[in-house]
């Protein structure tokens, strides 16, 4: 029967997991005030974590846009539809790859340097300190990275589908020859600022939630060793990848599935 | 006189109370067995002990950073229950804390760690802030280093630092875990001073841990000597733990390598580990403690 206590410890153990993550996300919101009436906070954390991941940001829309220009250009060839490569990499940057991507690199870059500053603030007492001087680390530290998390996505996402606009823009018309004009009008046409930018300004927004509480949890619950810091931030891209992923499928089947 | 071991007298001026306090981090290893103490008002308690006896934790069960696991902590009359925030974050308004590692915000200034309780607790005009922060760092002799960032501080500096920290609003309950490691030997004979002076000069309740004796010995009103367990051996007067006669508590203070006091951590007989013996008893793994 060893096997069965197994199961059930191992069950217990996930449930208990999912319940302190349940409890941490709800006292997060519940600092959100707090951090918001810390605005100076909240905009130095803005700094670090939006400004400083726009580099790649911009770098990977450029090169997404690039190579959706190619590879949609080739296959919209083959059925006499290559006037509409303008829409496609539109919507695809728009109200896919925009989101999902910014959130992906994000996790990657703004996620694990999170979960490693506030792993190592454990490790280093600073959050025991904090607590001892009868300040809560939650609306001190996270809250003010939170709502800074959740704004900047959104921003570096609309960056992201911009610049990838723009880089599919250089292939299709410099290097292919695609007319500007029509490159451009049948966006202008075709594409409804609401529902397909709307749409995906609310995915980023989603995602930003996600990838900046699952980050900041993995930071707070890590152990204050250097394996469990760095065992936090893999955990940190994992985590917050599969669950960008997986809301993506649910928010879109709810967004998108009735025709327009 | 001997010192007496286990509680002090019963008195009205106690500031704290550890009443039957038992704790572990996970129940099978328990740090504080059964721990009884009283800390008096006004005066320096040194709590002395080697390394792993239970007294970082028992200052993180004063602060309410751990619940015990049974017994209770009281502060000024008041059971602190860590599940009660409300009542934790108002105790704590009264104490400041002199950690191991200092555990300074390495992300400010010298001066902005030490403005930064000031700023967060108090409506002080940053005038008057940067007046107090910088007598704060003038007691600790390091005044000129306010500019520095804490990566170009030295570890003795830091401690020094999280020293001007922990006592820049003045608290009523300063605890200082092991003040006197890493320091130098004239910061040290400093930092002890200055201790006792800021006990004597605020009316603060000092509660202090350390293993260095003879400067605990030298400020402290009352000292109380712990082992593994978190064990009371002896407490009394410096005066009273110097002259006594027990044979643990002559080994503790006068550093003394061989006596009731192990130095090693429990293991089987050396013999066993090497080999070279027969292991007394059939399933005990190779290498692990008894």
């Amino acid at each position: 029967m060893n096997w069965l206590a197994s199961i059930g410890a191992r069950a217990l153990n996930v449930l208990a997991a999912w319940g302190r993550a349940a409890i941490f996300f709800i006292d997060l919101l519940a600092a959100l005030p707090a951090g918001l009436r810390r605005p100076m906070l909240v905009i130095e954390q803005m700094h670090a974590i939006g400004n400083r991941s726009l580099l790649i940001i911009l770098a990977s829309g450029m090169a997404v846009g690039f190579v959706l220009a190619l590879q949609l250009y080739n296959t919209l060839i083959t059925f006499g539809a290559a006037e509409s490569l303008g829409l496609v990499v539109n919507l695809s940057l728009v109200r896919e790859l925009g989101p999902v991507v910014t959130a992906l690199l994000f996790a990657g870059r703004a996620g694990t340097s999170l979960t490693a500053e506030i792993g190592l603030m454990k490790a280093g007492e600073q959050i025991a300190a904090l607590e001892l001087m009868a300040l809560d680390p939650r609306q001190r530290v996270l809250a003010p990275r939170f709502i800074a998390g959740m704004l900047s996505m959104p921003l570096l996402a609309i960056l992201f589908s911009a610049i990838g606009i723009l880089g599919a823009w250089l292939v299709a018309v410099g290097l292919i020859g695609i007319d500007a004009g029509n490159f451009w009008s049948i966006q202008q046409n075709a594409v409804d600022v609401w529902r397909d930018v709307g749409n995906g300004v609310v995915k980023s927004a989603v995602f930003g939630v996600i990838c900046t509480a699952v980050a900041l949890y993995q930071g707070y619950e890590t152990e204050a060793t250097p394996e469990g810091v760095a065992y936090a931030t893999t955990r940190t891209v994992v985590v917050s990848s599969l669950a960008v992923l997986g809301m993506d499928f649910l928010l879109t089947a709810l967004m998108f599935s009735a025709p327009s | 006189m001997r010192p007496t071991p286990g509680v002090s007298p019963l008195s009205s001026d106690d500031l704290i109370e550890i009443d039957r306090v038992s704790f572990g981090y996970d129940a099978s290893r328990l740090i504080l067995n059964d721990l009884s103490l009283r800390f008096k008002r006004g005066q320096v308690t040194s709590v002395l002990g080697n390394s792993g006896c239970g007294k970082t934790t028992l200052l993180r069960l004063i602060g309410g950073v751990h619940g015990a696991n049974s017994g209770r902590v009281v502060f000024d009359g008041e059971v602190i229950d860590v599940r009660d925030r409300a009542q934790l974050y108002r105790l704590r308004r009264r104490l400041g804390m002199l950690f191991q590692f200092g555990a300074l915000f390495t992300d400010l200034t010298v001066y902005d760690n030490v403005a930064f309780p000031l700023r967060e607790m108090t409506d002080l005009p940053e005038g008057m802030v940067h007046d107090i922060v910088l007598m704060k760092l003038n007691a600790v002799g390091l005044r000129g280093a306010a500019p520095l960032k804490i990566s170009e501080v030295s570890g003795g500096m830091a401690r020094r630092i999280a020293l001007a920290r922990a006592i820049a609003l003045d608290p009523e309950l300063i605890m200082y875990d092991e003040p006197f490691a890493g320091l130098d030997l004239i910061s040290m004979g400093v930092a002890a001073k200055l201790i006792r002076t800021l006990n004597d000069v605020t009316g603060a309740t000092t509660l202090l841990i350390s293993h260095d004796v003879p400067e605990c010995m030298a400020i402290s009103d009352w000292v109380v000597l712990m082992a593994a367990g978190g064990r009371v051996v002896a407490q009394g007067t410096p005066a009273e733990l110097m002259a006594s006669t027990d044979p643990e508590v002559r080994q503790f203070v006068r550093g003394e390598p061989d006596g009731p006091v192990k130095f090693h951590y429990p293991a089987p007989d050396i013999a066993v580990d090497f080999g070279l013996a027969p292991s007394p008893s059939v399933g005990v793994a190779r290498g692990a403690v008894a």
